[in-house]
Formats: structure tokens, C-alpha cells, sequence
């Protein structure tokens, strides 16, 4: 019996593709797993079915029965209930009052509704107090309730977006007790994720969705990680560069017992040391949150360093403020571009002059060059493929990858020595992605050092040369690339292990990876 | 690219056109309201706009908004609000003329003495309210509000007789200043004379566009008031370009007040113009920040000044132009965030649209890359 069927989704934007043909059906009392990489389509595709956006083509059927969502409250109606990344609750109001919030003609907003709170508590292990204030809850009890609220609201399809992102493995383990009680009641759950371990374990059956359309779909126990890994990232699997490596032994950047306090005096960044050489990129592993923008703000210098000292080629920048630090070769590729890369509502050849006012083509002196930067805008427009119809449209009005790809192009045409890349690939699409990593590699190869921060572990480790843990604020552990597998570093990065780790498998699978015929980097020769 | 710039232009006049139909509209509602023609004051008022003596004095008000009106603005391009322009002008006005009336050099020397004396009162003014922000985190529209009241303080200490002041009957002044500080007008004839400083105005517009749009500095001013994040990764000082707007903002506003003093007035009494810093903030704020729209703004805002008396002549009340430019105030701020956004998401559009039929840059390059990269 299905609970929910897709077939056959496309969605446009402009420009891009989000979802093409795309084939899902989830059966009752399952959970169904819906796995891709970043910018796959899988957010896209939540959206059409929890009605926050319409096909433009394909069919959505609940219970066999063919629907239109014209908004989340019609799938609420049709029993299909979303818990999202971002919990969405009011800190100051009690769990109950959080739940009958704008359902309070359900239950009213009394005892009906505390019993009817406490009933599905229980009858789901869920382990929700209806009278506790929302901000004395941990994060996996905020979920809880998430989940309790779509429950309320009569909820037998479930959406969970990445629900893992933000727990710890124990927590994660309760999580999965609770979706195993949910489908013993009868109820669907489709649990959106990208990590492969808790993926099989959890799941009654996955969906693969790569390049915004459904690749495959696999049974558990009939598929390892690495099948499924390769089914997720096809010939984009960046290839492990074993084979070809151009680390030299000229220090770029050397980062020496770096420390970073918060203004309570907790240590933010304890004890970094670190050198990258010519030609060297170094990947830093971690969960996000564990120090890695601190790293980067005291590179780039936003934040000044308590103590420690950073070296550029020998020279010793700690004191140096960003802009000279800019101007003398480091280039800066943001975590979030909104904030940090981009004026959005200003021309594109503006954004081109950003971060490098002082510089050529972009100044002359004083004076600012605009003929000039909107000649250079144009030149790296055609050469990074930022798709745009002009340089004097707003920043705002590209897509993300567009974006990314323009930042990538203003950063590289300063032939920087060296280049902090955090998540440089996040939120663009695939074409995009490929592209950025080629760019990152052909620099590489013309001797930068990078410095790459990612939460997209098969992007660290196809990427790096060498992979450093943070965890904490510390660098708790190293790695070898060239043998790591993402499972292996995903429990390095909850803390799990420290010092050098070593691979425990027999190093032939990771052979067969760096054969793959397909890779962008053979393409890119 | 001719579309888009096309568009541009349009969404700059767009906000403009919209605001002030929507106060005609509101303030012909308003006299209808009270029960009067809603027609005929607009009437009696664009006619005055005809004569030439109503234009000089048009022209040499609106020469002091707009002055006040780019310190103002100078302040709106980096998120700075510098509502302490009124206290700084006023202060700068009577440091200059105290200058003026103590000091006696040949004019070329007397003259930017002066000039230099205001710009420097204004710039120390709210450079006092930039280093409060940048040293203690005080919130600038607090912090020059307060100096506001300080310099109204100031001003009636520095008018006391055992200080600088004068006593001219009643008046309080400051004395009259020597004849080396004033500034020569523009001879209209009968319609009377045009202050020389009016190009003091029109030359501070030329230099605010060009500082803003061609230098370095000027970028980073304007990189910070879009997204102070990015400005601060793109290697702008955050505290320093605060000061330093605060400082240029402070300097023009000191001189807001001198096309009066050097040219008319010759001291600082009771009847020097006050008020002029808030109505700059309005001004501004129809203008857009931008030399060109401050420029009509201020010309629209003398024009209801000094065209609105004649409406006491005619059995309807003056005050209709003070409600008038409420409403263009209120209605400003309305439609240009309305404006701004349906632009952004109309460019969003047309660029996707673009792209959709396969109009980019380098979209010939491309397929040249690929062929060349196989």
C-alpha cells in the first residue's frame, strides 16, 4: 500500500533544472530514505510535496489518490507533515502552547489538547512534557516536539529535512527508536539525509536523487555504503589525487599555537598549528560550529588573534589588517557569500571591485578604474561561466552557483598565494560544483596553498592533500586522504578519535575509486 | 545592457513620481476635508513659482537644503543616521561669523578662512558623536541628538554680551562681520541677488558624486552601507569608516549655513534660519542620496517654503505646504522600499528570463572552451 507517489516531478528555475523526472513512492508503515549530495534537488523536491512550490510537471498521489498542492496547509490536510532543519518553535511559550499554535481548533488550547499532547507522547515514546518552557529544551527534545506538533496536526507522512544534522550519535540513536515506533503504528517517514551509515541502518528503503533526478533505489541489506556512495555521486565523485600530487616543501602559511577566546574566556581556537606549502591543499574536517569560522575570521583577519602567530611566505601578518593581508596574496572564498562575499543589491562589476579596491585592474591610485574592473568583470564572466546576461544586473539576481562562480573568478584573478575556500561548493549546483573544484585544482597546481573547510566530506577528501579534525577548537586529529574513508572521518569529527588514523580496511576500494574513468579531473587533462 | 540601464533609470524616477502624486493626492483630500478647493492652492502656488523674484529666493534656500541634505546623505550611504546636521550647521554658521567679526584679513584669505572655520566646527561636532560610536558603541542618533541640544546651549552662551554676543535691540547677535567675509551675490536685477555660495552648493554636489562614484574611499563608504559584513571581509576598517563619515557628514554640514551668513545675513542673530539639518533628513530621503535627486528635492521643498505665504492672501492657510511635505516624507519612505523591492525581484525575472533563451556573456566562448578542452 503506498502512502505517498511521485512520478514523473520536473521543476525549472531559471536557468537550472532542480528537478527532472523524478519517481518516488513511499510505502506505509516504512521509512523511506531520500539521499543525495548537496544542491541534488532533495530540498526542491520536499517543497513540491509539502506544497510550498508547484511542479511544473508530474503527478503527486496520497493514498492512491492524485493531489494539487497549492500550499503546506493543503499537504497538512492530506496528512503530510514536515519537520524542518530549523526548528521553528517559539522560545518563550511552553511546549503546548508551541503545539496548538495555530491549531487551536483541533483540541482548543486546554486540557483536551494537554491530554491530546500527552496520548501521542506516549503512544510514540516521544517522551514530551506539555507544560515545559521550549527554551529550557535540548536540541534533540526541540525535534521531539517538531515532530509531536506535525503528529497533532494528523500527520501519517512525515518529512524529516537532514533531522541528524544537529544531534549526537546518542541522540541520533533515540531519534531513529522514535521512527521505529512511528512506522509500527502505520505512519510513512521520509527521512532526508546525505549520510550514508545512518541511512542503512535506519531506512526501509532509499531513493537516490542525484543531479536533481532519481538514480536508483536500493534495499538496505542488499547495499554497502560505497554502493550507495556511488550511486549518490556518479561520475562526480571527486577522485582521491594519490596518483598526482603537488605538495612542495615551500611553507605559504604557517600558523603557529593560534588561540581565540570568547569574551567569557572560553577558548574558541586553542592551540592551532598547521603549515600548508605551495601546491598544497589542506582539508579541515569538523561539525560545524567546532571553530571553523574562528579559523578562518583569524586568517583573514576580522578577528585578531589572542596569541599565537601567523606567517605569509615567512613574513609574519598576525598584526596585518585584512586589507593588506588581501592586497598581499590571500584570497578569501566565504562560508556564507550572502554576508561576507557579495553587495547583492549592487552591479556585478562592483562585486568584482569588492575586496580588492586597492588593486588593479580595479584602482588606479586613488582613483577607482570602473572602465577597467567592468572590462575585467566581463573577462572573468566568460572565463569562470558565470551565467548572466550583463554586469550591470544585481548580484542578487544570479543563482547561488552563478555567485559562487563570480567570487571564485574575482578571488583567482588576484593570482592569490593563498586561498581560504570554506564550503566552497555549498548551495551550488552540480555544474557549478565541478567547475569550482577544477579551478581550485588547476590553481593548486600552479602552486597555491588552500586552506578548504567543508561539511561535504567526499569534497575534503577528493580535494585535500592533507586532512586535519577540528573538534572544539582544537586540531584533534590527522589524516591521509588518499585512504580515509568519509565513514572513518565522520567519527573522527564527533570527537570519537584523535592522533593519525589509519584506514582499517584493505586499501583496495580506494584504489578502485581513483580508476573510475569518469572523473572531472581526468577531464580536466 | 541598454535595458537594463534603461530600467535603472526608470526605478530611480519611479519612487519619486509615486511619492509625490500620492501627497498631492493626500493633501487635496486634507483641504477638501477642512472644506476648501483642493485645487486652487496648488494653483496659487505653481504661479508663484513664476515670478523671478520667488525663484531667487527659491533658488538661495535651496541652496542651504542641499547642502544639509548631502551631509545628511553623506551619513545614509553608510547606514550612518546623522541627525545632528541642525546642531552642526548652526554652530558652524556662528563660529564663522564670530571669525568673521574678530578677524580681518584680505578676502581671498578671509573667505576660506571662514569656510574653513564652519567645516571644521561641523566636522568636531559630530566627530564627537562618531567617537562616542566607535570608542563606547553609543548609538549615533542618540548621541547627535543630544549635541543638538548641547549646541543650542552653546550658541546662547556664546551670544551672552561678556562672551562674543552683540546686542542689537532685542536681537542677540554675534556682531557684523568685516567686509572681507562677504561673499558677493549674483545680480538678478530687480529679483534681487543670488548668494555667491549657491556654487559652493553646486560645487559640493559634483564633489560628493565623484568622491562617492570614482574613489577608493568612496567605494569602501558605500561597500560598508550595503553590507557592513562584507565590507568588513573585503578589508574596510568598520570603526574607522565610521569616524570618517561621520567627520565628512559633520563638514558639510558645518557649511549648510554660510550661503545666508556670507552672503545675507552678515551675522549670527535670532532670526538665522534654524531647522534646516531636519529638513535636510527629508530631503535626502527624497533625493535618494543622490546629487542629482537632492538637488530637485531641495528645490521642491524651497518652492513650498517660500511659495506657500501667498496662500494666507487667498483665505486658505500657509500650513498646507508644512502638511504637504509630511506627506511627501511618509509617502517617500512608502514607495521606495516598495519600489526597491519589486526592481530586485523584476531583475530576478528578466535575468532568468535571459538566460532561459540563452542570452549570456561568453555564451560563444563556452562552446569554443569545450571543443578546446576535449
Amino acid at each position: 500500500m503506498t502512502a505517498v507517489e511521485l512520478a514523473g516531478i520536473t521543476k525549472r528555475f531559471p536557468g537550472v533544472v532542480a528537478n527532472h523526472d523524478i519517481h518516488l513512492t513511499v510505502r506505509k508503515g516504512t521509512v523511506h530514505a531520500l539521499v543525495g549530495e548537496n544542491g541534488a534537488g532533495k530540498s526542491t523536491l520536499m517543497k513540491i510535496l509539502y506544497g510550498m512550490q508547484k511542479p511544473d510537471e508530474g503527478t503527486i498521489a496520497v493514498d492512491g489518490e492524485k493531489v494539487h498542492f497549492n500550499s503546506p496547509a493543503d499537504a497538512i490536510a492530506r496528512g503530510i507533515g514536515m519537520v524542518h532543519q530549523h526548528f521553528m518553535l517559539a522560545d518563550n511559550l511552553t511546549v503546548l502552547e508551541n503545539v496548538v499554535l495555530g491549531s487551536e481548533k483541533l483540541y482548543g488550547i486546554g486540557a483536551r489538547a494537554r491530554r491530546k499532547i500527552k496520548e501521542i507522547s506516549e503512544r510514540y515514546g516521544l517522551d514530551v512534557r506539555p507544560d515545559a518552557l521550549v527554551e529550557e529544551l535540548g536540541v534533540a527534545a526541540r525535534q521531539r516536539v517538531e515532530i509531536l506538533k506535525v503528529l497533532y496536526r494528523g500527520a501519517r507522512t512525515l518529512i524529516l529535512d537532514e533531522p541528524t544534522a544537529v544531534l549526537v550519535p546518542q541522540e541520533v540513536d533515540a531519534l531513529f527508536e522514535n521512527l521505529r515506533e512511528l512506522k509500527s503504528e502505520g505512519l510513512s517517514v521520509i527521512f532526508i539525509s546525505h549520510k550514508l551509515g545512518e541511512v542503512l541502518s535506519v531506512a526501509d528503503e532509499i531513493t537516490v536523487i542525484r543531479r536533481g533526478t532519481t538514480v536508483g533505489t536500493a534495499v538496505p541489506a542488499e547495499t554497502t555504503p560505497r554502493q550507495l556512495a556511488e550511486m549518490m555521486v556518479g561520475s562526480e565523485l571527486p577522485t582521491p589525487e594519490t596518483a598526482e600530487s603537488t605538495v612542495t616543501d615551500r611553507p605559504v602559511i604557517e600558523v603557529d599555537k593560534l588561540r581565540l577566546a570568547a569574551p567569557g574566556g572560553k577558548a574558541l581556537l586553542d592551540d592551532i598549528s598547521f603549515t600548508i606549502h605551495e601546491g598544497e591543499v589542506l582539508g579541515i574536517a569538523g561539525v560545524e560550529g567546532n571553530g571553523q569560522t574562528e579559523l578562518v575570521d583569524a586568517l583573514i583577519g576580522l578577528r585578531p588573534a589572542d596569541s599565537g602567530v601567523i606567517r605569509l611566505a615567512g613574513e609574519e601578518i598576525t598584526a596585518w589588517p585584512t586589507r593588506k593581508r588581501r592586497e598581499q596574496g590571500i584570497g578569501y572564498i566565504p562560508e556564507d557569500r550572502h554576508r561576507h562575499g557579495l553587495l547583492l543589491e549592487a552591479p556585478l562589476w562592483e562585486n568584482r571591485i569588492l575586496g580588492h579596491v586597492t588593486e588593479k585592474p580595479n584602482a588606479k591610485g586613488f582613483w577607482l578604474d570602473p572602465k577597467a574592473a567592468q572590462e575585467d568583470t566581463r573577462r572573468i564572466v566568460a572565463t569562470y561561466d558565470v551565467r548572466t546576461p550583463g554586469i550591470d544586473v544585481t548580484a542578487a539576481s544570479l543563482s547561488g552557483g552563478n555567485q559562487q562562480k563570480l567570487i571564485v573568478g574575482r578571488e583567482m584573478s588576484h593570482k592569490p598565494r593563498f586561498l581560504i575556500a570554506a564550503h566552497p561548493t555549498r548551495g551550488v549546483d552540480v555544474g557549478a560544483q565541478a567547475a569550482i573544484w577544477d579551478h581550485i585544482r588547476e590553481a593548486r597546481r600552479e602552486g597555491l596553498a588552500v586552506l578548504l573547510i567543508s561539511a561535504d566530506l567526499d569534497e575534503l577528501i577528493g580535494l585535500s592533500d592533507t586532512l586535519r579534525v577540528i573538534y572544539d577548537g582544537k586540531l584533534v586529529a590527522d589524516a591521509d586522504p588518499s585512504t580515509i574513508t568519509p565513514e572513518e572521518l565522520g567519527s573522527a569529527m564527533t570527537g570519537a578519535a584523535s592522533g593519525h588514523l589509519e584506514h582499517d580496511e584493505t586499501p583496495e576500494t580506494t584504489a578502485e575509486v581513483s580508476k573510475a574513468p569518469e572523473s572531472p579531473e581526468d577531464e580536466a587533462r | 545592457m541598454k535595458k537594463f540601464d534603461k530600467e535603472r533609470v526608470l526605478l530611480a524616477v519611479a519612487g519619486p513620481v509615486i511619492a509625490l502624486a500620492v501627497a498631492f493626492v493626500l493633501s487635496a483630500i486634507v483641504l477638501v476635508a477642512s472644506g476648501k478647493n483642493p485645487v486652487e492652492p496648488f494653483a496659487l502656488m505653481f504661479e508663484q513659482a513664476t515670478f523671478s523674484d520667488v525663484q531667487v529666493l527659491i533658488i538661495n534656500q535651496a541652496s542651504m537644503y542641499y547642502i544639509a541634505a548631502l551631509a545628511v546623505a553623506i551619513g545614509f550611504r553608510m547606514n550612518l543616521f546623522n541627525i545632528g546636521v541642525d546642531g552642526q550647521y548652526q554652530l558652524g554658521a556662528m563660529l564663522a561669523a564670530i571669525v568673521g567679526a574678530h578677524m580681518n584679513l584680505p578676502a581671498v584669505l578671509q573667505i576660506p578662512l571662514l569656510l574653513l572655520t564652519a567645516v571644521l566646527t561641523g566636522a568636531f561636532w559630530s566627530g564627537v558623536a562618531g567617537v562616542l560610536k566607535v570608542t563606547r558603541g553609543v548609538s549615533e542618533v542618540v548621541a547627535t541628538i543630544m549635541l543638538n541640544a548641547i549646541a543650542t546651549s552653546v550658541i546662547g552662551y556664546l551670544w551672552l554680551p561678556t562672551v562674543f554676543g552683540v546686542k542689537v535691540g532685542n536681537n542677540n547677535t554675534t556682531g557684523e562681520m568685516h567686509e572681507s567675509g562677504w561673499v558677493p551675490g549674483i545680480d538678478m536685477g530687480a529679483a534681487g541677488e543670488i548668494y555667491g555660495l549657491v556654487i559652493l552648493a553646486v560645487l559640493l554636489g559634483i564633489g560628493y558624486w565623484v568622491v562617492l562614484n570614482r574613489t577608493r574611499f568612496g567605494f569602501d563608504l558605500r561597500a560598508s552601507g550595503a553590507s557592513e559584513t562584507a565590507a568588513a571581509a573585503s578589508g574596510v576598517d568598520p570603526k574607522r569608516m565610521v569616524l570618517t563619515a561621520m567627520l565628512l557628514s559633520g563638514a558639510v554640514a558645518g557649511l549648510a549655513g554660510l550661503p545666508i551668513l556670507l552672503g545675507g545675513s552678515h551675522t549670527y542673530n535670532l532670526s538665522f534660519p534654524t531647522g534646516i539639518g531636519f529638513l535636510g533628513i527629508g530631503i535626502a530621503l527624497l533625493g535618494r542620496n543622490s546629487p542629482v535627486g537632492i538637488a530637485f528635492a531641495a528645490l521642491l521643498w524651497a518652492w513650498l517654503d517660500k511659495a506657500s505665504p501667498e496662500l494666507d492672501f487667498h483665505g486658505y492657510d500657509k500650513e498646507i505646504a508644512v502638511i504637504m511635505q509630511g506627506l511627501i516624507v511618509l509617502s517617500v519612505v512608502v514607495s521606495y522600499e516598495a519600489v526597491r523591492e519589486w526592481g530586485l525581484r523584476r531583475q530576478q525575472r528578466r535575468v532568468g528570463a535571459e538566460l532561459a533563451a540563452g542570452h549570456f556573456i561568453g555564451a560563444e566562448n563556452n562552446v569554443k572552451k569545450e571543443v578546446a578542452g576535449r
